[in-house]
């Protein structure tokens, strides 16, 4: 078993004739959370989604558990499809299937087992993620904005994956329920030894959540660190991402 | 991977069951198995020292092993006691979601619906029509209103980029009515006739029939599909909340753009038709070109090319309005997306039909 959950290297992703992320290397250790942030439109989500193979890369190489991101044995696809799961900033769970459905399905295909043990360990982890059985049945459009985003993390939570890509988990979340999220990750990551890679703005997330944190900025990485160690860097986006006045209302 | 295992050892207690290897995911099948053998007596007491791996899958299924009321845990490994808490909290009786079933008075029901709905449509047809004379009527007055660039942008989407497919098709369905026409009218000696059949027939009904089959399943699908995806990432809410009428702004030009294009269409398309029909003459019957447009300039009179070209805008209406309404309907799901896309492009074309109906009856009515 590899050291590292995800290891970039040297990425190179552009569109046109931008580029987006430059050289770009990081690592997501085993077990460990690292928050990435960044300047909005900085290529975070872009980065997220090359991980994801959602986006050709231009250079550079993406493992994920040892496996290449741009494999070509279908079966290595596969087993990273069932190691990896991922939530998407709007939720994209499936419109028209219900959410014990969006839950069943990757479960279905991937899993054994009977369809009422599969249907309760679906019915477990929304109730888990803090929605009731009530919600099951219920499809995608019905649901609140909160709901969706819980309804998204069950489902990327569903096959019990090594490894958690996590775009905006917080956002849109009353800081109650977000508190509860960051609970949720913790223990997740502390019982199933998860490795969970999670873009976010919620100081609350990355003060109690994340084990390191990388700082994005102009297409590479600015700073890979603990949290007291990177708001010390000496940089000017640095300092107003954290000395404005919502990083101090954090208490940071 | 060790296989997932539970050994009973009865003890001074009662039955006392300990599970051991890995109870993830994975092992679904292995661990479904254990499930369906250990349906006796619940334990008094589960001993999970043994369990090296676990996930919220092979959780769950130790607390099926449990039993209800659940029994005492014992040997929880403490990297794993957060998950057992958490699956702890769940409710012992996870209550199912509501079974759909499928019944025949749901048929029934669905009949109904289907009958109340056409009823709406009708309504909805209605209510989109007054809605647009009426935007139609402010616009006249204020003709900063007309949206020009929005009706040149459509005009050229659904008028300009339409000829070549528009002009394939009818030069095709020309040909093949002509060939037809010799083939059939030879054996009695009719085949004089053949070009008067094939004036009539497209001047009159199938010119402007197959432009707007090809309107309806090429811009009001496209219609429809855009004015539902509008809707459901709340555009048009946006629109309305900063005081402008969707109908100024999205359908009105629309409809506008394809009551312009359509007669355009029709023209271009008759007329295409009558050239397929006179290739046809030429290569298969062995009438000259000259001949062809002898007899066609007898055969036909004014009237039955404005039949069909009066006919042209009425169908362009039926069509762009049917695509709005049905545009507007778009709920929620992708399902529903294709749903009313689907429904606008049948109702439109069922519609157009029925209005042709309508005016072959009227014309009649008039002797024209």
């Amino acid at each position: 078993m590899t050291e590292s959950a995800i290891h970039i290297d040297d990425l190179t992703v552009g569109f046109g004739a931008k580029t987006v992320i430059d050289k770009l290397s990081l690592e997501v250790r085993r077990h460990e959370i690292l928050g990435l942030i960044g300047a909005s439109g900085g290529g975070k989500t872009v980065l997220l989604r090359a991980v994801l193979g959602l986006i050709p890369k231009r250079g550079g190489r993406i493992e994920i558990l040892g496996l290449a991101r741009e494999t070509d044995s279908a079966q290595e696809r596969r087993e990273i499809g069932r190691r990896c799961g991922a939530m998407f900033q709007q939720g994209a769970l499936f419109s028209s299937l219900t959410v014990l459905e969006n839950l069943e399905f990757p479960m279905r295909e991937y899993l054994g087992g009977s369809d009422r043990l599969r249907r309760e360990v679906a019915i477990a982890k929304l109730e888990m993620v803090g929605l009731s059985a009530d919600d099951a049945a219920k499809f995608p459009a019905e649901l609140s904005g909160g709901m969706v985003k819980r309804v998204a993390l069950a489902r990327a939570l569903a096959l019990d994956p090594d490894v958690l890509l996590l775009d905006e988990p917080t956002s849109g979340l009353d800081p109650i329920a977000a508190g509860d999220f960051d609970q949720l990750i913790r223990t997740l990551r502390q019982t199933l030894g998860l490795s969970v890679f999670l873009v976010t703005h919620d100081l609350d997330t990355l003060n109690s959540v994340c084990d390191r944190v990388a700082a994005l900025f102009d297409g590479k990485i600015l700073a890979v660190g603990p949290l007291a160690q990177v708001r010390d860097v000496d940089h000017p986006w640095i300092k107003a991402y954290f000395r404005g006045a919502r990083g101090r209302a954090a208490k940071l | 991977m060790t296989a997932p295992k539970i050994a009973s050892v009865t003890a001074d207690g009662g039955l006392r069951l300990e599970a051991s290897g890995a109870w993830i995911a994975d092992n679904a099948d292995a661990l479904q198995v254990l499930l369906d053998a250990a349906g006796g007596a619940p334990p008094a007491a589960l001993d999970v020292a043994g369990v090296e791996r676990l996930d919220t899958f092979g959780a769950w299924a130790l607390a099926r092993v449990q039993g209800r009321p659940r029994a005492a845990l014992t040997g929880v490994r403490a990297t794993q006691a957060g998950l057992f808490e958490a699956i702890e909290r769940l409710p012992v009786v996870l209550a199912p979601p509501p079974a759909r079933s499928a019944r025949f008075t749901d048929a029934l029901a669905a009949l109904g619906r289907a009958l109340v709905e056409a009823g709406a449509d009708g309504i909805d047809f209605a209510a989109m029509l007054g809605r647009l004379t009426l935007t139609f009527a402010r616009a006249v007055r204020h003709p900063q209103a007309f949206r020009l660039r929005s009706i040149v942008h459509h005009l050229d989407r659904v008028g300009v980029q339409a000829v070549p497919i528009m002009a394939m098709m009818t030069f095709l369905v020309g040909a093949i009515i002509a060939q037809q026409g010799f083939f059939h009218f030879r054996r009695f000696g009719a085949q004089d006739y053949v070009v008067d059949l094939v004036a009539v027939l497209i001047l009159r009904e199938i010119g402007v029939l197959l432009v707007t089959i090809m309107a309806a399943g090429r811009s009001g699908s496209a219609y429809t599909a855009e004015l539902g995806s509008m809707k459901v990432r709340e555009e048009i809410d946006a629109l309305s909340t900063m005081g402008f009428d969707a109908a100024e702004f999205l359908i009105l030009p629309r409809v506008l753009a394809l009551v312009i294009a359509l007669p355009a269409l029709t023209f271009i398309g008759s007329i295409s038709a009558l050239a397929g029909g006179g290739v046809v003459a030429w290569v298969y019957a062995g009438m000259s070109p000259a001949i062809y447009v002898a007899r066609l300039s007898e055969a036909v009179s004014l009237a039955h090319f404005e039949i069909g070209m009066i006919k042209a805008p009425f169908m362009a209406l039926v069509v762009g309005i049917v695509a709005a309404c049905e545009g507007l309907r778009v709920e929620g799901s992708t399902d529903s997306l294709g749903a009313r896309t689907t429904s606008s492009v049948v109702k439109s074309i069922f519609l157009a039909i029925v209005l042709d109906g309508l005016f072959a009856i009227f014309f009649a009515a008039i002797g024209m």
